[in-house]
């Protein structure tokens, strides 16, 4: 037989206002939100409900009856975060929880009130810690949902229906307790069926004519002849593991040895879900009092323990014991899908190959940091200090072909130096230049080839570029910075080596 | 005669045992070894077989050695990733152009360069980045480098048989350190010929130093189309005009 709960939060969103913004209490405030072009009142606090400001009010109607009422953004997805909270701390009266849109939850109580004594104990229990918590509820227990939430909410008679009494407790109740459709519960109004107890006894058929199959379902499933579908939530699991030791450990061998068994059940957890990790988390409970905590992470999600660990192995030395640690915890807060396996099936050793160099980097980046890693990709430009962009991740692809056509030097500066030349005007390749004290002879030289600045990006002056040759067989890239002029000389500039 | 003989077989036994122990294979019959276009510099090697399993060790004194080495030793990972390999490049101050590399015949987006700060990080870098199997090469560029700190790249490679190129760039002192071989790259002057003007491919003086268990030697090599071409002194302009009358 079952047995369920019904809690109903009559304010449950002004009641969490309150408890956020405590100075709100005994003034007249509303929820609003913007519909079909007009501020509609969607929720309003009691003392606002004293002065006849409802929920579907108007925003202007509510303020010519309260000119200071207080209005405050209304979020649609609240209500829904706030009762799955709710119904995870429920959990420990049931493992049982469901929520029920837009302000209750229910729970499946079956077999689990003899716990708190009786029924009586059990459902006072919950009214009482939610009322401490500062939500205005009203609970019901009974054989089907539909009974418990009318109860809970349309009856002021005691709230515990006694096994198979649900028709007799329904008797007294207005049409709406049943939950059927708004139009259905005004056409009843209309013929004057103001009580349950005035059409329940009607024939099935004439019900069906009348008011459609759908109220024929709800009245079944009030009083348990059909079945109520419940859907319980599913609290998130975080991925954590514990060990203790049984005497406090000290050494880096013992913490190594933790961090593997840790590391190994995580794991192993991981694969199961088809997770992996992005961050791990080393939570280190020194009998002192203390925590030692050392985090990771990785480029990609990982399930593997020997990564993790060997990441985690570069970080054992910034662990303190001092006297001991007697608890080792474990989490990965930040998870992710694995990439599916199909991929395997058809690049085996190029996916592989990429989770190794994964690794690699992420041992890099645990180290010195993650700004020493760079990968390029070519980027349209002709100015060589943006022909290259940096790329984002390891398996980013070049939109276009590398250029080879463009003759670039091996080694470049990354300030192009200043140089003195002597070179014949206007458009000859110097006859020599010095760089650090060094005279370089020119014996053989390319160019010029211009590089205009792009206007869109940065203002400045084109750059001459030449290569060229010395006697010895160095060649140099070398650039004259704009036009020789009437009075001024252009700077040269040398940037590049090459091979 | 005859267990003179024995003799001679059973030292080249012994030989090629030892050069398998040092990580050296004998090529295979019917199998075609890599030897990266480098042709004259071949013979240099024991058993005329690159080295792929060891520390190549290039010393540069001067910035246009320095690019000369740079160049070459991009050629020679180009090799060494083919088609589809990955290559780390490690430096503390990294001054080498991806986008040049292109020219020798290697794809800049197969390259992951790591930038590093401190010489004791660098050396932990390459020593990680030799152990993933999963690369083809490792070039680093370092400074200085002691014979422990060398050892210990060599051994790492023997075991993860991914060849590592490490560039020392002015070392203050060019102590030994224990690499299968020692290369010096030098610029060349282009070709002297009048009939194409400009600078034209690059040109180096490769010189292997120290080879073990090979004969160490000098060769003037040119990067032409993708592949090392040597030099052989060709007819000048004025003689080709002289010749032909």
């Amino acid at each position: 037989m079952k047995r369920y709960v019904a809690i109903w939060f009559r304010h449950l969103l002004v009641d969490r206002v309150l408890l956020r913004q405590p100075e709100l209490a005994g003034k007249p405030f509303a929820l609003a939100a913007k519909e079909r072009g007009r501020m509609l009142v969607k929720a309003a606090s009691r003392d606002a409900q004293k002065l006849g400001i409802e929920a579907g009010m108007v925003l202007a109607d509510a303020r010519a009856v309260q000119p200071e009422l207080e209005v405050l953004d209304y979020d649609p997805l609240l209500a829904e975060k706030l009762l799955l909270a709710l119904a995870e701390w429920a959990i420990r009266y049931s493992p049982l929880v469901a929520v029920d849109l837009p302000d209750g939850l229910i729970l499946d109580a079956s077999g689990c009130a003899h716990l708190w004594g009786s029924e009586t104990a059990y459902l006072k229990d919950i009214a009482s810690r939610l009322k401490a918590s500062g939500y205005d509820v009203r609970t019901a227990m009974a054989d089907t949902i539909g009974a418990a939430w009318a109860v809970a909410r349309y009856s002021r008679a005691f709230p515990i229906i006694e096994p198979g009494e649900q028709l007799s407790a329904l008797l007294q109740l207005p049409p709406h307790a049943l939950r059927l459709d708004a139009a259905v519960v005004e056409k009843m109004q209309k013929l004057g069926l103001y009580q349950i107890k005035s059409f329940i006894y009607m024939p099935p058929s004439v019900l069906r004519r009348r008011f459609g199959q759908g109220t024929l379902d709800q009245i079944g499933k009030a009083l348990g002849n059909s079945q109520e579908a419940f859907e319980p939530v599913c609290p998130v699991e975080p991925y954590q593991e514990r060990l203790s030791s049984l005497e406090p450990i000290r050494t880096a061998t013992g913490i190594e040895i933790a961090i593997q068994k840790l590391l190994e059940m995580l794991c192993a957890r991981l694969v199961k879900d088809g997770k992996g990790a992005r961050q791990a988390v080393l939570r280190c409970y020194r009998i002192d009092g203390e925590i030692q905590q050392v985090a990771i992470g990785t480029s990609g999600p990982s399930c593997s323990a020997s990564h993790m660990f060997k990441l985690f192995e570069l970080k054992i030395s910034s662990i303190e014991p001092a006297l001991g640690i007697e608890l080792f915890v474990m989490e990965a807060p930040v998870v992710e899908h694995l990439g599916n396996a199909q991929e395997a099936l058809w690049d085996l050793s190029s996916a592989n190959k990429m989770t190794a160099i994964a690794e690699l980097l992420d041992r890099l980046t645990a180290r010195a940091g993650a700004d020493v890693i760079h990968r390029y990709l070519p980027a349209q430009h002709h100015w060589p200090e943006r022909a290259i962009t940096e790329a984002v991740s390891l398996t980013d692809q070049p939109q276009t072909d590398w250029r080879t056509d463009q003759h670039r030097p091996v080694q470049l500066l990354a300030e192009p130096e200043r140089i003195i030349v002597s070179a014949p005007v206007p458009d000859y390749p110097p006859m020599l230049f010095r760089y650090k004290g060094d005279i370089h002879r020119i014996k053989k030289a390319d160019g010029p080839s211009r590089i205009e600045q792009e206007w869109w990006i940065s203002d400045g002056l084109h750059r001459d570029y030449y290569a060229v040759e010395d006697e010895q067989g160095g060649r140099y890239w070398i650039f004259r910075l704009g036009h020789y002029g009437e009075e001024t000389n252009p700077e040269w500039f040398i940037h590049g080596f090459f091979a | 005669m005859e267990t003179a003989l024995k003799k001679s077989e059973l030292v080249a036994r012994l030989r090629s045992d030892i050069l398998s122990l040092q990580g050296f294979r004998a090529p295979a019959l019917g199998v075609k070894h890599d030897d990266f276009g480098l042709g004259p510099v071949m013979k240099t090697f024991p058993e005329g077989v690159f080295p792929r399993v060891g520390m190549h060790e290039f010393v540069s004194n001067s910035p246009e050695q320095t690019a000369a080495t740079s160049g070459f030793m991009a050629a020679l990972a180009g090799k060494m990733m083919k088609e589809d390999g990955l290559c780390v490049w490690l430096g503390r101050h990294r001054t080498v152009y991806p986008f040049a590399l292109s020219q020798f015949g290697v794809s800049p987006d197969r390259v992951i360069f790591v930038d590093l700060k401190k010489d004791k990080d660098l050396l932990w870098a390459i020593e990680e980045a030799l152990k993933c199997d999963a690369l083809s090469a490792v070039v680093g560029e370092i400074k200085e480098l002691n014979l422990t700190e060398s050892r210990r790249l060599q051994l790492t490679v023997e075991e993860s048989r991914v060849t590592g190129l490490l560039h020392r760039v002015a070392p203050r002192l060019s102590n030994p350190v224990a690499a299968v071989c020692r290369w010096r790259i030098s610029p060349l002057p282009g070709a002297s010929d009048l009939v194409l003007p400009g600078i034209g491919f690059p040109r180096w003086q490769v010189t292997i130093e120290k080879v073990r268990s090979g004969e160490p030697g000098s060769w003037r090599l040119e990067f032409r189309d993708g592949s090392f071409e040597l030099i052989t002194e060709s007819v000048s302009f004025h003689q080709y005009t002289a010749k032909a009358g």
